[in-house]
């Protein structure tokens, strides 16, 4: 159904940031209540594209794009309300934090113009109906998350940007190749349920493997798969709620959106399976999972450990796309949601205590739980969900991977699993066993001058609101409506029942 | 009004005001220049809208048609041409405007630009080799002058410029010479059915497109060009890198698909394409070194150029449009942005840009917009036409083409973030008062950036209509 909703979604962070990148730097009530209005509006809209898709109706808008009559296709299809829904809510929370963060710091309007971009181009990632569209919209996800990554103007984080940028655009390069392999073999497309190139695959096989090939290199660069992930532990010079959207949400989650869009709505599972490209994208993932893990143990700085956690965490959606079945699609879709609210979660703690107590390294954290109790008691909820305790969320993830693998019989993924699993508690564990149950070496590095007893409340309600986030969608996975309810929903369309 | 009369008119008005612009106080030539710009390009964009709006029409000067008078034609080609002319030349007058003070150069730039837009106009809308001729050599010439306006380094430059533009003539003149002895016609339209392909005809036809890639400064024929659009003075450099070096690029694809098609080009176009495979690999190393800004932009231009004759060698002229429509706009803003920054920081050498983008947000902003096009990176007209580029490479099995343009988009990443990335660097400069010229080098980048939704409804009828 046509309408100008899915436009307005990702015009309304988009007009908001370029009216900021106007305003004078002392301008900060405009500029607080422009970003959240913006945020809400946003957000408000993407409650119209739920509405109409529970009566059946999947909004869309189309603008000209190229001269054969492909779009610019806006589409909220179940899949894209999935992904849109998580990053409006998320980038609400984090305006708030990004707001508290940087309050007195030089550049915001510069800043907060790029970060409503970047949630812009997030959002048109999600929406994306064909794949040109999604190459326009992921391409501006990497321009405008550069002037983010190189906000501190350091030399580190220009030199940072620089490894930024040389990844993500040669990523893009390759993709944009790809994509425009793919639009030569079929003309202009849209994305479908059950994907479009079945009809190719006989006569063009060779040809579709290349072309998946290339088109997992340049996602894969964004979804930091061993060995494209070096860019994602340097940007860790980023200001805190840069990370948590990178993160979370915007860059690595569009890689991984994107492999999933390719895989089931471009070659279809079944074609993709018949391809025999599933087995080697699901060892890729695999020896992303434990490669991630095994890095993050040898780190101490937090926010490194966190980044390598990452790169692990989020090649479990990879590894469920890559398991033929609608159990392991399942848990392929609930972690993207899953895992965005847990590693934000973590990402906003990690923020809170460098800006409350300076506290950058893991050797820092003796007793901090103590220091902080609401703050680690977030950080604790994230870290256990990630190691897949009961019932935080990374637990159904990680239940539904299994059972996923168990299903189409690929029973090596368990090992992997079980590795993976054991090493999250090998590099969590002993953080938070270090928080709360050791006392402090002595006095904070660097702590604020105002005396508190936790983070700033503009820093810690995100923190807590996200966190409960993560619990309550573990606990109440079952009921209807919860992210696991939806990505069924949108798995078992993918398999066409 | 007859929609015919918008041709000569197109031509007289620019024409009009370059004289009357000489006989007057400095002040008083500006305010005829802006006056002949606002009508000049009204005309323009009223004769593209006829064209877009009910095809291709034609008038003949004073009533005479040819062979005996000059016939000027319209069609979706020169509409294009012709609009992205107006607009792109409107935004240089407002920025020259505000660029030159009240000395004596400022009649000379007025008259010197505005018979420049009138030859350019004319060009466009010619039907015929000879009025080709004298219109490119009228543009040369203006340009010449115009670059000469910075005094200085740019003399030895304009002179350079014209030593290679006079050889470039030579061969063209040449080629016309022959196939008017092979043929007995000039107009495109007879040419078409009169040429036979002989050895005669087929010398004449090189002769022609060698003159026109030295004029529109194809890979290795382009060293004139990075001394000359640097040195000159920047509205004028502006105009010259987005709008006269096209004039090759035009030629080509409409001499090759019209006059010429009866000699098969296409091997001619295919080694055109390989030195534009070229231009866009040096250029782009080239830009990458370069140590002033001024002169990455300019080799910048060197390997955006290499890009329209890729697509010219690939038969695909709505990607060669959809690039040089793109090009004018941002690389105009390029130029237009760089010389903000060389007046306000008195120099332009690229290691001492920090902090510039403090003082001049807008100016660097409308570069980077303007240089996300030259990346070819979306959403902008520059990411449409090497989107469709890149698709008819892919559709020939032309990997090495295909590879070039792929290349070229990152070795021009290279380059212009080389200008942004030490604009990030902290720095404690206040900000500069917001001036005219910033405006309008941020209203022609957002321009190459709304190209990139263009593309279906501008190049629609280009790809409707009968080959050009």
């Amino acid at each position: 159904v046509t309408s100008l909703v899915p436009l307005a979604v990702v015009a309304s962070s988009l007009l908001a940031s370029l009216v900021i990148f106007l305003l004078p730097e002392r301008a900060v009530r405009l500029r607080t209540t422009l970003n959240l209005a913006a945020a809400v509006v946003k957000l408000g809209l993407v409650g119209l594209l739920l509405l109409a898709a529970r009566r059946g109706e999947y909004l869309e808008t189309r603008l000209p794009l190229l001269p054969d009559g492909t779009p610019l296709l806006l589409q909220a299809d179940p899949l894209s309300l999935l992904f849109v829904a998580l990053s409006s809510v998320l980038w609400l929370l984090t305006t708030v934090y990004a707001i508290g963060y940087l309050e007195d710091s030089p550049h915001r309007s510069r800043f907060f113009g790029f970060f409503g971009l970047c949630v812009s181009a997030t959002v048109g990632v999600a929406l994306a109906g064909n794949l040109p569209t999604f190459v326009v919209f992921y391409e501006l996800l990497t321009l405008s998350t550069y002037p983010l990554v190189v906000h501190r103007g350091t030399a580190a984080a220009r030199s940072a940007g620089r490894i930024y940028l040389g990844y993500t655009l040669a990523g893009g390069a390759v993709l944009l190749v790809a994509a425009v392999g793919l639009h030569d073999l079929t003309g202009p497309r849209s994305f479908a349920r059950g994907g479009y190139l079945g009809a190719y695959a006989a006569d063009h096989a060779v040809r579709l493997r290349l072309l998946f090939a290339a088109l997992v290199v340049g996602l894969g660069v964004k979804a930091a798969l061993v060995p494209l992930h070096t860019w994602l532990p340097r940007a860790m010079v980023a200001p805190a709620p840069v990370s948590a959207l990178l993160h979370a949400v915007a860059v690595v989650k569009a890689g991984a959106f994107g492999i999933v869009r390719v895989v089931y709505e471009v070659y279809g599972v079944g074609t993709a399976h018949a391809l025999g490209l599933l087995s080697p994208l699901a060892a890729l993932a695999a020896v992303t999972i434990v490669y991630g893990s095994l890095r993050a143990l040898g780190q101490d700085d937090l926010k490194r450990r966190l980044a390598f956690s990452t790169v692990s965490q989020v090649s479990y959606i990879v590894l469920g796309v890559a398991i033929f079945g609608p159990l392991a699609s399942t848990a392929a879709l609930v972690h993207l949601v899953h895992q965005g609210l847990m590693k934000i979660t973590l990402f906003f703690c990690a923020g809170n205590l460098a800006e409350t107590l300076g506290v950058h390294r893991i050797g820092e954290m003796d007793g901090c739980g103590r220091r902080m109790p609401w703050t680690m008691a977030a950080f604790t909820i994230g870290a256990l969900g990630m190691i897949g305790v009961p019932p935080i969320a990374g637990f159904v993830s990680k239940w539904y991977l299994a059972r996923g693998a168990l299903a189409a019989g690929e029973d090596w993924v368990i090992a992997v699993l079980a590795a993976s699993s054991l090493l999250n508690a090998a590099y969590f564990l002993p953080v938070l066993h270090r928080s709360w149950f050791l006392p402090p070496a002595g006095p904070w590095p660097a702590e604020s001058p105002i005396p508190s007893s936790d983070a700033r409340p503009s820093l810690l309600w995100p923190s807590l609101i996200t966190a409960a986030a993560a619990l309550l969608a573990g606990l109440l996975a079952a009921s209807p409506g919860s992210p696991l309810d939806w990505a069924r929903l949108v798995a078992l369309r993918e398999y066409g029942r | 009004v007859d929609a015919g009369a918008l041709l000569p008119l197109s031509v007289a008005t620019p024409l009009l005001g370059a004289v009357l612009a000489l006989r007057r106080t400095p002040r008083a030539a500006r305010r005829v220049g802006l006056i002949a710009s606002v009508a000049t390009t009204a005309t323009g964009i009223a004769a593209a809208a006829a064209v877009w709006r009910s095809g291709t029409f034609e008038h003949a000067v004073g009533g005479w048609s040819a062979p005996l008078g000059i016939t000027l034609v319209a069609d979706p080609l020169a509409g294009l041409m012709l609009g992205m002319t107006s607009l792109v030349g409107l935004a240089v007058s407002a920025y020259a405007a505000d660029y030159f003070g009240d000395d004596e150069s400022v009649r000379l730039f007025w008259a010197l630009w505005l018979a420049l837009w009138a030859s350019l106009a004319a060009l466009f809308l010619s039907a015929d080799l000879f009025n080709v001729y004298v219109a490119l050599e009228l543009a040369t010439l203006a340009a010449v002058g115009l670059v000469a306006l910075a005094r200085g380094d740019a003399v030895v430059a304009a002179f350079r410029y014209l030593l290679w533009a006079l050889v470039g003539s030579l061969l063209f003149l040449a080629g016309v010479a022959l196939l008017y002895a092979a043929s007995g016609v000039l107009s495109f339209e007879a040419l078409a059915g009169a040429l036979a392909p002989a050895p005669a005809t087929r010398i004449g036809a090189a002769l022609l497109l060698a003159g026109v890639a030295v004029k529109g400064a194809l890979f290795p024929l382009h060293v004139w060009l990075p001394p000359a659009h640097a040195g000159a003075p920047a509205p004028v450099s502006a105009a010259l890198s987005a709008l006269l070096v096209k004039a090759g690029f035009y030629l080509v694809l409409r001499l090759g698909a019209g006059a010429l098609a009866p000699l098969d080009p296409s091997a001619a176009l295919e080694a055109m394409g390989w030195l534009g495979a070229g231009a866009v690999v040096w250029g782009s190393a080239l830009a990458l070194v370069q140590l002033r800004l001024k002169l990455l932009v300019a080799y910048s231009t060197v390997a955006q150029l290499g890009y329209l004759y890729l697509a010219l060698a690939l038969g695909t002229p709505a990607a060669g449009v959809q690039l040089a429509l793109s090009h004018a706009f941002a690389k105009a803003a390029m130029f237009l942005a760089a010389g903000t920054l060389l007046r306000g920081l008195g120099h332009d050498r690229i290691e001492g840009l920090a902090g510039a983008a403090r003082r001049m947000p807008v100016t660097l902003f409308a570069f980077g917009l303007a240089g996300v096009s030259v990346l070819g990176l979306p959403p902008s007209g520059g990411f449409v036409g090497k989107w469709l580029l890149l698709q008819s490479a892919l559709a020939a099995g032309h990997w090495a083409f295909a590879a070039v343009a792929v290349a070229g988009g990152l070795l021009a990443a290279g380059y212009v973030f080389r200008v942004l990335a030490p604009c990030f660097a902290p720095s404690s400069v206040e900000r500069d008062p917001v001036r005219v010229g910033e405006l309008v080098a941020l209203g022609l980048a957002a321009a190459s950036i709304a190209l990139g939704f263009s593309a279906p409804s501008l190049l629609g009828p280009l790809l409707a209509g009968s080959p050009p």
